[in-house]
């Protein structure tokens, strides 16, 4: 690996670790309670002031952050010491490692050296995606037994079972989708998306809503928070978490939602894609200010669709959250294996006779 | 990648380490119980229907392993491998049909 490539490496993990710690976290934080205070004709998030300006609530996340900093670490009598301290690092850094395969941008040659907006480009993206966000299973499981607390026991049994369930729907829901692009790599089915009518959603918009379905309930986000139903179990599987290792689990929250909807805009809404306009015709647009320039035009151009798009998700996900009540526990399990796993079967059969028959033109 | 994420994961254990005031005495230490002392201790038996789905996902999952190689080159294998693909996903929903019939998925 030359210097260049290496450069180019820290400067993508800089911008994605910045684009969700630094970024979608604390906004998400703000969102989280300004929308709820709209939705429900409540004025919100306004007191922490920094001189007199409240900057409509913004603030609060830096002064959770600051508050939080310097809280008590607490661990109750016959914890298991080492575990409930390892159960939210194992929680947190799978939601971050997991953006790692998923593109924000397509490839560009800028002054001689190409640039492929993605991490780590790798043949079994889409493989890599599952496999690591299964682990965040463990997390949750170990900060349920470990804290020695009734609680976090029934949270972490409820979470573990529940996202077992979710976790064979969700990879069986993307099945139709890489029959369709014939490929695991996301960049690959990033690149076959250039054509609106090859995007994901056109055909598999069946697909998108078992696969946010699913990637709602595998984040144990309301309407599937069952795990940390604050009316039945306290906080659940966190209960006896504090100071910044509740905020680790609250992180990996938040950074999985930017990753279920960067998971969903390179699977289903052309990653990058501006709708009917492919890369070299956008970089065509800009040829006036010479080739590098104009390429760099049509790279900020992508990652800036990439974001809007990846905003607008976030939003979905978040209406989503203040929607909808939270389903019963019986319900959840029932929805998961008696709807959607069989509903996702179906699609495979739908999508394969499709294909066959020639009524979904593959890309 | 890998080495940033588990930077920050230790950044933060250790800020709350370090910088929280820690006030230990007995009654705080207890484990929450909405402020009853905890009467039986967690570590005891809990439903075996957790068990049986982490089961059945063993196989679903190993289904779906299956059937991702199967999916990247589907449209090379034509009809002859859906054909024998939708024989293997219906065996296992003949399995599905089952626990469901034995009420193995139900929850009360």
């Amino acid at each position: 690996m030359g210097i260049a490539e290496m450069i180019e490496t820290i400067v993508k993990i800089g911008f994605i670790i910045g684009l969700t710690i630094g970024f979608f976290a604390p906004m998400l934080a703000w969102v989280e309670r300004k929308q709820s205070a709209v939705m429900q004709d409540r004025i919100g998030a306004n007191r922490a002031d920094f001189f007199g300006f409240t900057v409509i609530g913004l603030l609060h996340s830096l002064a959770d952050a600051i508050k939080l900093i310097f809280k008590e670490d607490f661990i109750p009598r016959g914890a298991e010491r080492a575990l409930h301290t390892l159960a939210p690092v194992i929680a947190v850094i799978p939601s971050l490692i997991a953006f790692a395969v998923i593109p924000f941008g397509g490839k560009y040659t800028l002054w001689g050296h190409e640039v492929n907006l993605v991490i780590a480009d790798l043949d079994v993206g889409v493989l890599y995606v599952f496999a690591i966000s299964s682990l965040a299973t463990y997390g949750v499981v170990i900060a349920g037994w470990a804290s020695n607390n009734n609680w976090s026991l029934l949270g972490g049994l409820r979470a573990s079972a529940q996202m077992f369930s979710y976790e064979v729907a969700m990879g069986l829901t993307v099945i139709g989708l890489i029959m369709f692009y014939q490929s695991l790599s996301m960049v690959d089915i990033v690149a076959k998306q250039d054509n609106f009518f090859h995007w994901g959603i056109i055909w598999h918009w069946p697909a998108f809503v078992l696969f946010l379905a699913c990637a709602v309930a595998e984040n144990k986000r309301v309407p599937f928070d069952a795990p940390e139903a604050e009316a039945e179990l306290v906080a659940g599987y966190f209960t006896e978490y504090s100071g910044m290792k509740f905020v680790m689990f609250w992180t990996a929250e938040f950074i999985e939602m930017v990753t279920i909807a960067g998971l969903c805009v390179a699977l289903f809404f052309g990653g990058h894609h501006v709708p009917f306009i492919t890369d070299a015709e956008l970089a065509g647009g800009f040829s006036f200010l010479g080739p590098n320039v104009s390429n760099l035009v049509a790279m900020l151009i992508g990652v800036g669709v990439f974001i809007f798009k990846l905003v607008a998700l976030l939003i979905l996900q978040m209406t989503i959250r203040w929607t909808m009540p939270r389903f019963r526990y019986d319900q959840i399990m029932k929805l998961g294996w008696k709807m959607i796993l069989p509903l996702s079967l179906t699609w495979i059969f739908i999508v394969g006779v499709g294909i066959l028959t020639g009524v979904m033109p593959s890309p | 990648m890998f080495a940033v994420a588990v930077g920050i994961a230790g950044t933060m254990i250790g800020l709350s380490e370090f910088l929280g005031p820690r006030h230990v005495f007995r009654e705080k230490m207890e484990p929450f119980e909405c402020g009853e002392n905890p009467i039986v201790s967690p570590k005891q038996r809990f439903s075996v229907r957790f068990y049986l789905v982490a089961m059945l996902f063993i196989v679903f999952d190993i289904e779906a392993v299956f059937l991702f190689p199967w999916a990247v080159i589907f449209q090379s294998l034509g009809l002859f491998g859906f054909v024998e693909m939708m024989i293997f996903i219906l065996l296992l929903a003949a399995g599905l049909v089952y626990v469901w019939k034995k009420g193995a998925l139900e929850w009360e």
